[in-house]
């Protein structure tokens, strides 16, 4: 009698059982989480404090980047960072950071998390604006000394801001 | 449909140019050999070769395949050593497998600074945002969990780039289209983790990060990640190897291969995709008109015959089975149709079974080639009726310029002589 109700007790809560997680997680608090958690919104929410000029980041650009994007940017043998405005619609057409890019402060995301190539993760936030502004100088966006910051970044409007068209979850001829 | 013809009949063309019906293999192979090279008796007596004699070597305690063939390899891109290690990939040679599940160490890859060597006893999975309890998940936690496993294809969004040009590369498959493989995974289900968290109402997207040294990013849809995303750690029954993601990767099934974060560290649930690098100056469609078609996110269903073709060397006029392989991100394969004479007519193919969604299916047909020029073609069509379109109409609606998600029909060219090339119908 007990063996078999406790049989039939075990086989009703196997199921809910199942369902159940098993909550292996420990809790994180951002504090802890911060020096992973790098990722900007295309309208700027986390960017860091921090500031940065274009003619600043000439100096790092050359030290650090040309050897891979070419000396203001023109590319080879790695991505061009400049040029390429009007030419998304033509046969010939140049995607680049200043021809392409929907938003400036993914520059800033992408320059942190991923570049130098070689020492990824490695430049100061203040070089990072310093760098972005210079890529963004480079694309007539900004002026020379205009300071780069979280809250200036945001307010670059890029010339290809409207060239992308959601389509998901719908689908493509 | 009526299986009372004679055996003789299955060898009448079902379509041009030699496509016998797909039954000659749904019943069972004995008809084959009415096709086979019958009579050829001559002189040959066999001998006793020498592994015969002797014993053989101790078992290893982990195997590779026979040394004969070596052929078999992943192709490696021309690395510019400027800037290597950069974005590489590793392409599978379907051109010499079977099936549909690719090997371990043949599965592609494609990474975008170099693969990391990850102790498993640093890495942590962070879930993160807009939740009520941000966790984090070491390996061997998530090792704990209930696992599911399941059969699915990876596709990069890259693969057959090469066809949107204007001249068709003289490459092998697995030039032009070794960027799709296949695997059984194991791992824990994302929507377990985030009930876990707590997924704040607010929340409609998540964003993966990958933790090497290229930091990929991208957005899923959090519709997507409850439905059938994976935290996978096993591939092919063996830990994820350090190419595909060691110690865990995200699988998210048909969507493009980008997304499939490899070396998976964070997950941040946002109320709106982050427009990453990845996911505007990368992986997204820029069409005839200068506009991009962005989270494009799903692959559309696409098809490749990969025996024979390009580097096959035919051996004569007579019997052949055309191999290849079909899959759809949006579901699964419903049939296959086979051409010889470049789409003017059209054979059912067999599947091979099981036939899976957003898994490779492999399909088979026989054909009885007469030595004379012939033009091979597969199409798919899936269960929600997409049929895979040609190569000219994906020209005519996308243009030339995007790049990505190239699914169209793919056209093999056999000279009389037997030489086996790619071409565009
Ligand atoms: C060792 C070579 C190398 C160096 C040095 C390097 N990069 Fe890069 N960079 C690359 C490669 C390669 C890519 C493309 C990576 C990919 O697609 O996976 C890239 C991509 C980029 C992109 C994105 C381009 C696009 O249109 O998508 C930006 C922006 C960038 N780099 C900025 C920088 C900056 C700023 C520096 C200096 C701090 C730098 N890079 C240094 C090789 C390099």
């Amino acid at each position: 009698m007990f063996t078999r109700s406790l049989v039939a007790a075990l086989l009703i809560a196997a199921p809910a059982m199942a369902a159940e997680s098993p909550h292996f997680g420990q809790p994180i608090t951002d504090a802890d989480i911060a020096a992973w958690a790098i990722d900007i919104a295309p309208d700027g929410r986390g960017l860091p404090a921090g500031r940065g000029t274009a003619v600043q980041g000439e100096a790092i650009y050359v030290e650090k980047c040309a050897v891979c994007h070419g000396f203001d940017g023109v590319g080879t043998p790695a991505d061009a960072l400049a040029g390429g405005q009007g030419t998304l619609g033509t046969a010939k057409a140049i995607k680049t950071v200043g021809s392409f890019w929907p938003y400036a402060p993914i520059i800033f995301d992408y320059t942190r998390r991923a570049m130098p190539l070689n020492n990824p993760q490695t430049l100061t936030n203040d070089e990072v604006y310093a760098l972005t502004a210079y890529i963004l100088k480079l694309n007539g966006l900004v002026g020379a000394k205009e300071v780069m910051n979280a809250k200036s970044l945001p307010r670059v409007k890029m010339p290809n801001r409207d060239g992308f068209t959601p389509i998901y979850p719908g689908n493509l001829k | 449909m009526s299986q009372r013809k004679q055996p003789g009949t299955d060898l009448e063309p079902v379509a041009g140019n030699g496509l016998l019906h797909r039954r000659l293999f749904l019943r069972g192979g004995a008809m084959v050999g009415v096709l086979g090279a019958a009579g050829m008796a001559h002189a040959d007596p066999l001998t006793v070769p020498e592994w015969a004699t002797k014993p053989g070597k101790r078992p290893l305690p982990y195997t590779q395949p026979s040394p004969f063939e070596d052929k078999v390899q992943r192709m490696l891109p021309d690395q510019n050593p400027l800037y290597e290690p950069g974005a590489a990939s590793g392409r599978t040679p379907h051109q010499y497998l079977e099936g549909m599940v690719t090997p371990n160490g043949l599965h592609f890859e494609v990474t975008h600074n170099g693969v990391p060597d990850i102790d498993p006893a640093r890495h942590l999975l962070v879930i993160h945002g807009l939740v009520n309890r941000p966790l984090k998940f070491d390996v061997n936690a998530l090792l704990r969990y209930p696992m599911t496993s399941r059969f699915h294809f990876i596709e990069c969004a890259g693969n057959s780039a090469s066809l949107y040009g204007s001249t068709a590369v003289k490459g092998s498959i697995q030039q032009l289209h070794g960027l799709v493989s296949g695997a059984e995974w194991t791992g824990v289900p994302l929507s377990t983790l985030l009930d876990e968290v707590g997924v704040d109402p607010k929340a409609k997207w998540l964003l993966a990060e990958g933790g090497d040294a290229s930091g990929v990013t991208r957005s899923i849809p959090l519709a997507k990640a409850m439905d059938d995303v994976m935290i996978a750690l096993y591939q092919n029954g063996e830990r994820i190897r350090p190419n595909n993601g060691y110690p865990m990767r995200l699988l998210v099934p048909g969507f493009q291969g980008n997304v499939n974060i490899k070396w998976l560290r964070r997950i941040r649930l946002t109320d709106a995709p982050m427009h990453t690098r990845y996911e505007t100056s990368r992986y997204s469609l820029l069409l005839a008109d200068g506009k991009a078609a962005q989270f494009k996110l799903q692959l559309d269903a696409k098809s490749m015959i990969t025996r024979p073709s390009p580097g096959y060397q035919m051996q004569g006029p007579g019997f052949y089975e055309i191999s290849g392989l079909a899959w759809s991100g949006n579901g699964t394969v419903k049939h296959v149709e086979v051409s010889a004479d470049g789409g003017k007519s059209w054979a059912l193919a067999a599947l091979a079974g099981p036939v899976l969604p957003k898994m490779l299916t492999r399909f088979r047909a026989p054909w009885k080639w007469d030595g004379g020029p012939a033009v091979l073609q597969s199409r798919v069509t899936d269960d929600t009726g997409y049929v895979q379109p040609t190569r000219d109409a994906i020209l005519a609606a996308r243009g030339n310029k995007a790049n990505y998600h190239f699914n169209g029909i793919t056209t093999w060219q056999v000279a009389t002589g037997g030489e086996v090339s790619h071409v565009y119908a």
